[in-house]
């Protein structure tokens, strides 16, 4: 079914699953609200596109948040041209962001390494600088991209014949608002179409090329393979995947600002890949829910929670508990995401599906290891 | 003519702080073979030695004024600076001169850090792949970056030059020009002089001493030296001290140019890369040069003569120069060949 | 015999150093030639003629009529040439299986397709013929098993492995025992042997007469960048000029 083998058709199934019942997994964390469901589905688009280039090949891109913005901004002005049906918007991100990814990826795929990831770098840091600057006619600025009042929506007016009127429209599918669950819903179909394409091509021989290239890329030009145009595809699919997700942005929240190009938006989406585990399925869908989660639930903790929490501890030590927990939440929930970072590239390289793995393996081998105690006692 | 001679002085000092930061990236990547993302944040932790030293001079005691009131008729509280009561004049020149004060400070709490970083963090990821390197300083770099933040906020604390410093070099009348045509602040001529006498120090360094000799000796082949028996890890600490000594004092010495705050070292970090790319991986010369020069070039794209032929350009020359030359020439300007081309 | 490989006036200067100097070689169709030499007589140089990473300052390589100059690694390897490195080049990352099968899917597929919604699973062609390749040379047990931790000889194996399932026309082998034991080395020539079943031209880089003189059918020997003699095993061992240039080769 779905030419996928049975393995795999499991694990869109649990995927399915478990994003359907989103709402209700995040409950007991305190996450169930949809704005940042729409994230999570959102995100996890962003990271799996990711790791289809950095998973598979090993090309480390920094400079994957310009398709996010771009993906945006187009996301913005198909609003504002066309119609507040998010349809014809991400069609067109995706579009405009391979197109985009096709020229960057051109250019930065003549070389591998560290000069990739600074050729992705700069190339990101042009398109934020003239965002800011030059392109101001069609980005806004530092104001960012905004719906207004005046935009010609021609295709919802002289087609469909809808009226706005006075209040800022927001975006709608045939109807149905794009704000709360129903747009929660609409991330999250796009993020399992998105998860099967990625299960597809991990399976394919386009895929074996990819992950070739990461091994050997020698052996795979004497071996009659032309690796440029397998890792320039590569590219523009994560590319592609980064204009949808920032389409997405945008069809949840019609705004669209120079900020989401900043090569620390680049960053986030390398962590979140590596967080959850760098070539694997599931994991940059973790990764991307585990950083945003945490984005989430340790911004909004102050000191007085904290002294709350800390309540069974004497005065003194309450204290200091509460000042040095203090640093890791609210503001400073960037600290430990930095710290989190370190910790899993220096002792868990494989992200969070290697430490799954891991435990499992030991579980495993306990098991075999009782099993065969008396077939092999001098192991 | 004039504007060009503005523009050129104007890309000077900002140039000598991508040279000193590309220089430590440099001697780091060359010898270490680690690419270092914390560079950057190395650079902020030296302006912030600045910041602190400002404050640790300006701790005072509270006295009440026998004569003085305030506005509301009550005593005057009066704040006398601990310095200036321990050393009278002497104490008033060391808050006059904070900046250049703090490089006492800087130097010993940059290489403290640096050689806790290398022993504590870096050495383990030597044989580690280069994507791994990036990875780990980049996490370092946002924490060092969000403990800085929680210290001292997030807005930018400026802090003034000496007021012998303070005001503007004509040098337009000593080149005949017209008065007033082009006038530079002192302390950008400060700051360029202090930054060349950085690199001459750490070239002379490199080239007179056998430590030096060795650093160099591994930069051209490492495996070689290594086997010379020749400790490699003592020298390696201490390269990395050196490097976020470099930075740090680069960082020192542009707080009053640029007024720090926590994501300064970002910013810079991203050119510096650039920097020592265009330079050549590898090569110290090569970063000092591309350092100035683009630091330069970047002046000039910022005339309005040139933004209007090609709007926007001041923005993206640097990033637009690193691409070409990673395409043309992927070594660098001076960068030798093979060093991970 | 039709020539398959025909190289006429290859020189190759570096700096001042003239690296090949009017190499002319003729290796015929079906037959094993191996090209000796001491060290720096430009074997390697001349084998990276072949197969585009070095460009001849002056000569031709016609390969089955047509020329091997100037064009990429990927397009000499789809006109029929397969290549053996030195220390065996393979994806350590990647099972047997998957390292066999992907040489078959540039031979099936070409140089570049997105095939990126079929299953490799599907493609049962794919599977048995790396099956079977993997199978001759003794490697069909470890087929699962990750590459990068097979023993030297092994890798062997499963380089020559991606290059047979290719059906090349010609399999250039680069000091196909260097740094091997001896068992190892036996054993890679056993296969080499077995292989030469198959009728593939081979062309052997060698500095280990042992290895030579058990699968050459033709010899050239190269010093200092020119052919000096060419025959039979038989005939160059008695050559005088081989054995001086082997004994007294540093000599001008």
């Amino acid at each position: 079914m779905l030419n996928l083998a049975r393995k795999d058709l499991l694990l869109l199934a649990g995927f399915i699953i478990a994003v359907a019942a989103g709402p209700v997994i995040m409950t007991p964390l305190g996450l169930d609200y949809p704005d940042i469901l729409q994230k999570f589905a959102i995100f996890g688009i962003f990271a799996i596109g990711f790791n289809i280039l950095f998973g598979l090949t090993g090309y480390l891109s920094f400079g994957h948040a310009a398709f996010l913005g771009v993906g945006s901004y187009t996301a913005v002005w198909s609003f504002k041209l066309f119609s507040m049906n998010p349809l014809p918007a991400i069609i067109f991100s995706v579009i405009l962001a391979g197109l985009f990814s096709a020229l960057i990826g051109f250019v930065s795929l003549r070389r591998s390494g560290i000069y990739f990831s600074i050729l992705t770098l700069a190339f990101a840091q042009m398109s934020y600088n003239l965002a800011y600057s030059v392109l101001t006619p069609i980005t806004n600025g530092e104001t960012g991209l905004q719906l207004e009042q005046a935009d010609p929506r021609w295709l919802d007016t002289a087609v469909f014949g809808l009226d706005y009127g006075a209040a800022l429209p927001s975006s709608s599918l045939f109807g149905v608002s794009m704000t709360g669950y129903p747009g929660f819903y609409f991330c999250a179909a796009l993020l399992v179409i998105c998860f099967y394409i990625s299960i597809r091509i991990f399976r394919s021989p386009f895929g074996m090329v990819l992950k070739a290239v990461s091994s050997n890329q020698n052996r795979l030009n004497y071996t009659g393979i032309n690796t440029r145009p397998y890792t320039l595809t590569a590219f523009i699919i994560s590319g592609m995947y980064a204009g949808l997700a920032g389409g997405l942005l945008a069809v949840t929240d019609p705004l669209a600002g120079a900020e989401r190009m900043q090569w620390t938006a680049s960053g986030e989406v390398v962590l979140m890949t590596i967080l959850g585990g760098t070539g694997t399925l599931l994991g940059p869908v973790l990764g991307a829910g585990i950083i945003k989660g945490a984005e989430a639930k340790l911004s909004q903790y102050n000191d007085s929670i904290l002294t709350g929490f800390y309540d069974f501890l004497p005065e003194t030590l309450q204290h200091a508990m509460v000042s040095i927990s203090g640093l890791f939440v609210g503001e400073g929930w960037h600290l430990t995401l930095g710290a989190a970072f370190m910790l899993v590239v220096i002792f868990l390289p494989g992200g969070v599906m290697e430490g799954v793995r891991r435990i499992g393996r030991l579980f495993s081998k306990r098991k075999r290891g009782s099993g065969d105690a008396a077939s092999q006692p001098a192991e | 003519m004039d504007d060009l001679l503005l523009q050129f002085l104007n890309g000077l000092d900002k140039g000598g702080a991508y040279a000193l930061i590309a220089l430590g990236l440099t001697l780091i990547f060359g010898t270490l073979g680690v690419v270092n993302f914390a560079h950057g944040a190395l650079f902020m932790l030296g302006a912030f030695c600045a910041v602190t030293m400002r404050f640790l001079l300006g701790t005072s005691f509270d006295t009440i004024s026998a004569t003085k009131k305030d506005f509301l008729g009550n005593p005057l509280v009066e704040e006398t600076p601990y310095v200036i009561h321990w050393f009278g004049n002497v104490g008033h020149a060391m808050i006059e001169y904070s900046v250049p004060v703090s490089i006492l400070l800087a130097i010993p709490v940059m290489l403290l850090i640096g050689i806790a970083l290398e022993r504590g963090l870096i050495r383990f990821f030597y044989k580690r792949p280069h994507a791994e390197q990036i990875l780990v300083t980049f996490g370092l770099a946002i924490v060092i970056q969000e403990l800085v933040k929680s210290q001292f906020g997030a807005n930018p604390i400026p802090q003034p030059p000496p007021d012998a410093a303070r005001g503007m070099i004509d040098f337009g009348v000593m080149l005949g020009f017209a008065p007033g045509t082009v006038p530079y602040p002192t302390w950008r001529l400060v700051y360029l002089l202090f930054s060349l006498s950085i690199i001459g120090a750490v070239f002379s360094f490199l080239q007179f001493t056998t430590f030096g000799m060795v650093v160099r000796a591994g930069m051209a082949d490492r495996e070689t030296v290594g086997l010379l028996g020749i400790n490699i890890g003592k020298r390696f600490t201490i390269v990395f001290g050196i490097a976020a000594v470099v930075a740090g004092l680069a960082g020192v010495m542009y707080t009053p140019i640029l007024p720090p705050d926590y994501h300064m070292g970002m910013d810079f970090l991203v050119l510096s890369f650039v920097v020592v790319v265009v330079g050549g991986m590898g090569s110290l010369g090569g970063a000092v040069a591309a350092g100035f020069l683009l630091g330069i070039l970047q002046s000039f794209t910022s005339m309005n003569e040139v933004k209007s032929l090609f709007p926007g350009i001041d923005q993206i020359i640097i990033y637009l120069i690193a691409v070409v030359i990673l395409l043309v020439r992927p070594r660098g300007l001076m960068g030798r060949k093979g060093v991970m081309e | 015999m039709a020539t398959l490989l025909d190289v006429q006036g290859v020189n190759k200067t570096f700096g001042g150093l003239k690296a090949l100097d009017d190499v002319n070689l003729k290796v015929e169709e079906g037959s094993v030639h191996a090209i000796i030499g001491p060290n720096g007589a430009g074997k390697s140089t001349l084998l990276n003629c072949f197969v585009g990473r070095l460009k001849p300052d002056t000569g031709t390589v016609m390969f089955a009529g047509k020329s091997l100059l100037g064009i990429l690694p990927h397009q000499i390897n789809q006109a029929g040439v397969a290549r053996v490195f030195q220390t065996p080049e393979i994806f350590a990352d990647l099972t047997l299986h998957e390292n066999v099968m992907i040489p078959t899917f540039a031979k099936t597929d070409g140089a570049f397709r997105i095939n990126a919604w079929q299953a490799v699973s599907g493609r049962k062609d794919v599977h048995e013929r790396a099956d079977a390749i993997l199978q001759d040379v003794g490697l069909y047990e470890k087929r699962n098993d990750h590459s990068g931790s097979l023993s030297r000889g092994d890798k062997r194996r499963l380089e020559l492995a991606m290059c047979l399932v290719q059906d090349p026309k010609l399999l250039l082998l680069d000091e196909p025992t260097a740094g091997m034991s001896r068992a190892d080395t036996n054993n890679t020539i056993d296969l080499l042997k077995k292989i030469g079943e198959r009728g593939i031209t081979k062309i052997i880089i060698e500095h280990d007469m042992h290895v030579v003189f058990s699968l050459a059918d033709k010899v050239s020997v190269l010093a200092r960048g020119h052919v000096i003699a060419e025959g039979s095993p038989d005939e160059i061992k008695g050559d005088a000029r081989v054995q001086e240039a082997y004994l007294g080769g540093t000599h001008p």
